[in-house]
């Protein structure tokens, strides 16, 4: 069956249920999106799937046929991009593990919601937990994406 | 881990060490790939810690682990401002395994991160690396010149003489062939003249963090992203009891699965291998195990806090004693009592443990993991596989998260990793993963404690204060302290409570448990800052004090405790209506941190901590931001422990499995942060940790000071 990650037709022949993440990180070598529970609860492993947050690590490969999946290595719209140049100008990362997940769930919330309120930053990061508690640095880091987008 | 000062080599420690000479420069280097066009980039050391590529690059070797805490920028920025560089030029790659070139003073001379020592002990060997090798380039110009030395000078990566001009890339060759000069005729910039040190980062970001680019853009790679041809995937099945042990096993099932390949018996338990991680995973829940827990734990943790509450009841290890000790808690006035019980905790970190272990029998083996103690790991497996030192290779990955759970002197994962190895007999390069179930319920906890508090109340002060702990030592066992020596680090922070208060006993029990632990961002002031500083509040309250006046009264002869807590309570200012406030103060990893809290509490009994004011005094400041960054990272992490953090045992296993269990902050709970550094010329010391400590008791002084309640039970949860 096809997938098409960050635009690149793959042909997946897996398992039916093993998660996105896995065929990512160990069959595309794409290491980018990080394991961090196995059961959807801390958003480390977040792609994007058709533009939604989606969780990897619970989401299996065989049922993602004829979406579009993105993930930090193809993050290239203006979103995107201005997420990370923020989170760079900021120096928000420490551990940086849950890092890339915390951008693809800012880049979500920043195309659905170009202008976030401070409470809409928060319900649209709360669902990502970062141990470095890297919380302050993210808030502010969105809001500046939001700015670089004008 | 503990105070540096509490730190000695032990002569078992000493002994147990082994150097590996310098056979493993080409280990662990990641180098940076060549342009084409540019010809092959050659790389030359100028001593052991520094290397300048042909590219001008100018590369750290760090003996510590990047693990989110910034010392990839902040043990850079030593080195860059005396060898005065460009900061354009800097990079950063960890050290091999090697005690000898790479050993932490602080750690005896074994090579390890943790306890907040990273930039206080590399303050004047990185000074001394970068200005060795400033010098090196200084006379390698001079003989390509033919010039005097004197005339050569060194400014923003460029070495000039004259019309003469070159950048250290293109001397890095010579340079590297010369003697180092001899360390005592090295001379240092004077603190005036700092490029770097203790600068902000400017708008085009010159200062800031190394490692931010490969973490933005996901090409930083960590043990867990290491992934070599042919590689299997192992994960371990492993007692759900403390203590129970493997009675036999049924891996009909487990093989039936596609995928698995092997499933071997290792000391703890059962591996399952296989082509990948999600083969191994389903081959480990088809296994079928016995488990022997005829000498596993049995207890739950209300049972083990009675337990160590029953010997709160007599005096304990003598600790500190002041006047009268724990005879001046009796006498005039009002005595106080409260049994402050803290959980265990786990680190957590975001990258659940795991490494990348390639045995070649008889020959080598190459251990690829993210690790706090690279050599004794080194030594675990050497031990295990039986083979020569040099035989075998630690390559260090940067890691995700740790806390002090990647620094375990009885090298957990390593071990684990080589006999996994030795059963596979070098079948192919093997990833052994703990999946976050593994890492919430395998251990190594912060142990779980009791302190009883006491103080004695008169004529509006504390003339007497009682701190007796039972606890788990976390040190006994270990090459950090002697053995027959009682662990006092488990109550550092209690010991050296600085009040003047007249009379003061602090003693404790060090209790056997067979929970493992381990220290956990900032050890034992996790829970000794807490009891100390809330309870002060109690018992100033109770004589009638205000709790910030009384501290500034008691702490009249500490100036840096209270230089920071004056600093914190001024830029705090007005408490905003509808608020409570809170404030502790607390000395930690030879820096003083303070931290005043702003809480909200709800109509329906719920809280919120809106901001935190925080000072630190850490000496002379490196880098601003790395601080500023790790008080936040310290706040967020002890707010996420004393809010809701526990992990609970009934029957001799733990209750909590995974992220929707054990809960850590997020977001929402956030409060906003502000931090204020003291600008000081004292030597630099650590803030991994001591943001940690302040912000427990904090919190608690403010809904004390809203409810009247004292919080002595944690977690606190969600109401006041």
């Amino acid at each position: 069956m096809k997938l098409t990650i960050n635009g690149k037709d793959q042909e997946y022949a897996g398992e039916e249920d093993r998660p996105l993440l896995w065929y990512l990180r160990e069959d595309l070598k794409m290491t980018g999106t990080k394991f961090g529970c196995g059961v959807a609860a801390c958003g480390a492993c977040t792609v994007l799937v058709d533009g939604q947050p989606t969780r990897a690590c619970i989401t299996p490969a065989a049922s993602l046929e004829g979406k579009k999946i993105t993930t930090i290595e193809g993050l290239n719209t203006p979103a995107g991009q201005a997420v990370q140049k923020a989170w760079s100008e900021l120096d928000v990362v420490q551990c940086g593990w849950c890092q890339s997940g915390q951008m693809m769930a800012a880049t979500a919330l920043l195309e659905q919601t170009p202008k976030p309120t401070e409470q809409q930053i928060t319900d649209g990061m709360t669902s990502n937990i970062c141990r470095c508690a890297t919380y302050h640095r993210i808030r502010g880091a969105v809001a500046r994406a939001s700015e670089i987008m004008g | 881990m503990a105070d540096t000062a509490t730190f000695s080599p032990s002569r078992r420690f000493v002994l147990g060490a082994v150097s590996f000479g310098a056979a493993g420069f080409a280990v662990g280097c990641d180098f940076r790939p060549a342009d084409a066009a540019a010809g092959p980039v050659t790389q030359n050391m100028l001593g052991p810690y520094v290397r300048v590529g042909s590219d001008n690059t100018v590369t750290v070797f760090l003996r510590h682990l990047e693990m989110g805490q910034g010392v990839s920028t902040g043990l850079t920025t030593i080195v860059a401002e005396e060898i005065d560089a460009d900061w354009s030029q800097m990079r950063f790659e960890h050290s091999p395994a090697n005690d000898a070139l790479y050993g932490n003073p602080a750690f005896g001379g074994m090579m390890g991160t943790g306890g907040s020592t990273a930039i206080f002990s590399s303050w004047e060997q990185l000074r001394a690396a970068g200005a060795s090798a400033r010098e090196m380039l200084r006379q390698a110009a001079a003989k390509k010149w033919g010039v005097d030395a004197a005339t050569v000078m060194v400014a923003k990566g460029q070495v000039t003489s004259g019309n003469h001009k070159a950048s250290f890339g293109e001397l890095a060759t010579e340079a590297s062939a010369l003697t180092p000069p001899d360390p005592k005729s090295l001379k240092y910039k004077e603190a005036s003249a700092y490029e770097f040190i203790g600068k902000e980062r400017d708008p085009a970001k010159s200062l800031g963090r190394l490692d931010t680019p490969g973490k933005v853009h996901a090409t930083a790679q960590y043990a867990l992203d290491y992934h070599p041809e042919g590689m299997l995937t192992a994960v371990i099945a492993r007692s759900p009891k403390f203590g129970g042990k493997v009675a036999s096993f049924d891996d009909t099932a487990a093989k039936a699965v596609a995928g698995v390949t092997d499933v071997v018996q290792v000391p703890n338990g059962v591996a399952v291998v296989a082509t990948n991680f999600w083969a191994a995973r389903k081959g480990r829940e088809a296994l079928k195990v016995t488990w022997d827990d005829s000498a596993a734990e049995k207890r739950s943790s209300a049972a083990m806090f009675e337990d160590y509450r029953k010997l709160l009841a007599k005096p304990g290890l003598e600790a500190r004693k002041e006047g009268k000790g724990a005879a001046g808690l009796q006498g005039a006035g009002q005595v106080i009592t409260a049994d402050f019980e803290f959980p265990f905790l786990v680190h957590a970190p975001m990258e659940p443990l795991n490494c990348v272990i390639d045995y070649k029998p008889g020959e080598s083996c190459s251990y690829h993991s993210g690790s706090q103690m690279p050599t004794n790991d080194q030594r675990a497996i050497f031990t295990v596989l039986g083979l020569k030192p040099e035989q075998v290779s630690v390559v260090t990955h940067v890691a995700g998260g740790s806390f002090g759970r990647r620094a375990t002197p009885d090298a957990d994962l390593a071990s684990e990793a080589a006999h996994l190895a030795k059963a596979l007999n070098g079948k192919a390069p093997v990833k052994l993963m703990w999946t976050r179930e593994d890492d919430i319920r395998t251990g190594k906890y912060r142990p779980m404690n009791v302190h009883r508090m006491t103080a004695r109340v008169n004529n509006g002060a504390i003339e007497a204060w009682g701190d007796r702990t039972a606890i788990q030592s976390i040190m006994e066992g270990t090459p950090f302290l002697p053995p027959g020596t009682p662990d006092l680090s488990s109550i550092e922070g209690s010991n050296d409570i600085a009040y003047a208060i007249p009379n003061i006993s602090v003693d404790v029990h060090l209790v056997k448990n067979p929970v493992p632990i381990l220290w956990w961002r900032s050890v034992g002031h996790t829970h000794t800052a807490y009891a100390k500083e809330h309870f002060f509040d109690v018992a100033a309250r109770k004589a009638g004090k205000d709790p910030i006046e009384l501290r500034r009264q008691l702490l009249a002869k500490e100036p840096r405790q209270l230089g920071v807590l004056n600093l914190a309570v001024e830029k705090a200012g007005t408490l905003p209506a509808g608020q409570t406030r809170g404030v502790a103060v607390h000395h930690s990893f030879s820096s003083y941190v303070a931290e005043v809290a702003d809480v909200t509490v709800n109509a329906d009994g719920t809280f919120k901590v809106e901001r935190v004011v925080c000072a630190v005094d850490c000496g002379t400041v490196i880098n601003p931001d790395v601080v500023r960054a790790q008080m936040e990272g310290g706040i967020g992490y002890g707010l996420s422990a004393i809010l809701g953090e526990a992990l609970t045992i009934k029957d001799g296993a733990p209750v909590q499995s995974n992220f929707y269990d054990y809960a850590p902050l997020r977001m929402a709970q956030m409060p906003k942060i502000e931090v204020y550094m003291i600008a000081s010329t004292e030597p630099p010391t650590g803030v991994g940790e001591p943001g940690v400590p302040p912000i427990g008791p904090a919190v608690a002084n403010a809904l004390l000071a809203s409810t009247g309640k004292t919080y002595n039970k944690l977690p606190l949860g969600l109401k006041a």
